[in-house]
């Protein structure tokens, strides 16, 4: 294949309900990066319909050209009529790079839509950087965490990734940039919109976002139980925190999946972060070591976490907690 | 109803351990597993063969000792198993691991493929979508549970960061299952007993259907550059204390970041 007609980095822009998704920003913001250091150009693609409004949005974070299909089969994010629109748009435009959200979207658009490109895709990445032979690098955790990985896609192009949310930094907004926009119709095939959507449902429980709390109170195993976790919250209260937790206590039941901390969880790195009973595992670790300040009590002195904590308490978690959220209520 | 479900062998994530002085990965004495979002893929196939009757057959790529997770899913209670093992299947990344799982799933016949969302080796959650797209087949990925109405319709509850989505879609499909709203059941002592007397298909390239040039190293876009385990950040102050006295380090240091007064 002829690489060098593969030009710009390409951002998929999710939006939900006419919300630009904070990730889709922070990848405009990496964006910018990678294309000034292959002296390309950032392209937003931006999906839905009547969205046309959040082009500026896209320019005013980065991009020089946002390519807008707007449609009402692209109304809510459906599998197979976005990767039409994305495919028709990959075939003619030929970006070199193609950056996508890891979100349940993103990570169901992804591999979907690389495959009928026949190219390779990366999951989940936290770091992106272009070789010096104009390769892009794509850095991801493996085995649970255990592990980074780099990878290349040296032969086929797009080069494309998902990239986990939080992990980048949004540019700050810059209402002055210019940008061109583009209006882009994909020929849809509707034979083949098999799926059909009948409900979307929000949860309260599933409202709050971790990743945007500036102090997180989590908790893990040495916690105990749903009382222990009640504690974990009363204590969070007074000090104006969110609860958050590692995998055990979500295997337990005791919190849900949208509160997990870590390699299967949410990626966090809030101001200051209480790990509470937490052993500190590497999933754990790569899910919160970007912390700004970490403090952890475990009984354990010997746990791992304490190696990667700021200020460490060996102690139980269950009779500190409560003094302290004592203390401060006075 | 036919329902193939994909699983893979990987090693326990949760056991591996980094060594304290030169910070590579401890592989021994990791155990080997079916992957977590496999087994709940699996015992969804299983709820459905209970209510509507079924055959279930499971299918991995990988080294002939992956043998030992077909037998876990006859003792599960699957039907039948396929083992993709050649030579000319190694050194895959997921778009070629899709491709050689297509390949074979082609030559069979089925109505649900199910796969697990993602494997904890890699937590790529690729393979199955990939799947789809090249069998050109409708996918439902997160999927937390399902409804079946007897006929060809499905009824799909899909987990999304927000809530949950219900969506409607006819067989023949994929879809991608989580493990946590599929606590797997156990292996049935009759199961164990009959699991290591059926038969597993092995099945190489010549047995599949797929063009040789999408398999392998060779049919994989990408590649590992390099891999390092990340440095261990330097580990602060350690207070082994009184409760009592704990608390007011925390205090104090809640004072000194401006959280409270």
């Amino acid at each position: 294949m002829d690489k060098t007609i593969y030009k710009d980095v390409y951002v998929f822009i999710e939006q939900r309900e006419g919300v630009i998704q904070s990730v889709s920003l922070e990848l405009l913001g990496k964006a910018v990066e990678l294309a000034a250091k292959s002296g390309e150009k950032v392209c937003a693609l931006l999906l839905g319909d009547n969205i046309k409004g959040l082009a500026d949005d896209c320019i005013a974070y980065g991009a020089d050209k946002v390519i807008v299909a707007d449609s009402p089969q692209l109304k809510h994010y459906m599998t197979e009529p976005y990767t039409q629109a994305l495919y028709q748009i990959g075939v003619k435009f030929e970006p070199s790079i193609i950056l996508i959200g890891a979100t349940t979207i993103g990570r169901d658009l992804g591999p979907r839509l690389s495959a009928r490109l026949s190219t390779g895709l990366t999951a989940d990445c936290t770091a992106l950087e272009i070789s010096d032979e104009g390769n892009l690098m794509m850095t991801r955790p493996a085995f649970g965490g255990n592990m980074m990985a780099t990878i290349t896609c040296k032969e086929h192009r797009p080069q494309m990734s998902t990239v986990r949310p939080g992990v980048m930094c949004t540019a700050p907004r810059n209402e002055s940039r210019k940008g061109e926009i583009i209006n882009f119709l994909p020929v849809f095939d509707s034979s083949k919109f098999r799926v059909r959507l009948l409900e979307t449902v929000k949860e309260e429980r599933n409202l709050v976002d971790i990743t945007e709390a500036n102090i997180l109170v989590s908790g893990g195993r040495g916690v105990g139980n749903s009382e222990g976790f009640d504690k974990l919250r009363e204590f969070a209260q007074t000090i104006g925190a969110e609860v958050s937790s590692s995998r055990a206590l979500v295997d337990a039941g005791i919190v849900g999946h949208n509160r997990q901390v870590g390699q299967t969880g949410k990626t966090v790195r809030p101001d200051l972060y209480f790990a509470l009973g937490i052993s500190g595992a590497i999933q754990h670790l790569a899910g919160m070591e970007e912390s700004d300040y970490i403090i952890a009590i475990n009984k354990d002195k010997y746990a791992p976490i304490f190696q990667s904590s700021d200020l460490g308490i060996v102690g139980d978690v269950k009779k500190i907690v409560p003094l302290l959220t004592e203390r401060l209520k006075r | 109803m036919k329902i193939i479900v994909c699983i893979k062998q990987v090693p326990d994530t949760t056991e591996i351990k980094l060594d304290p002085v030169t910070g590579t990965m401890i592989r021994e004495g990791v155990p080997s597993i079916m992957n977590p979002d496999d087994k709940g893929g699996l015992e969804m196939a299983l709820k459905l063969k209970d209510e509507f009757g079924a055959e279930i057959t499971v299918i991995t790529m990988g080294p002939l000792k992956a043998e030992a997770i077909i037998r876990e899913a006859f003792a599960m209670g699957a039907d039948k198993g396929v083992l993709l093992s050649d030579r000319k299947f190694a050194g895959a990344d997921t778009l070629a691991t899709s491709n050689t799982l297509a390949g074979a799933l082609r030559t069979m016949d089925f109505d649900i493929i199910i796969t697990g969302r993602q494997a904890i080796d890699g937590d790529t959650a690729q393979v199955g979508p990939q799947i789809a797209e090249h069998l050109d087949l409708p996918q439902i990925t997160y999927v937390e549970d399902v409804k079946y109405d007897g006929n060809r319709k499905l009824t799909v509850k899909k987990a999304t960061e927000e809530g949950y989505q219900i969506l409607e879609v006819e067989t023949p499909c994929v879809l991608t299952v989580l493990s946590s709203a599929n606590k797997a059941r156990y292996m049935s002592v009759c199961g164990i007993v009959e699991a290591f007397d059926k038969d597993i298909d092995i099945w190489g390239f010549e047995q599949i259907n797929v063009n040789e040039k999408k398999l392998g190293l060779g049919g994989s876009p990408t590649r590992v550059a390099k891999s390092f385990t990340r440095g261990a950040k330097s580990a602060g102050q350690l207070h082994e204390v009184e409760p009592h006295e704990a608390v007011e380090i925390i205090v104090n240091k809640l004072k000194e970041k401006f959280i409270i007064r």
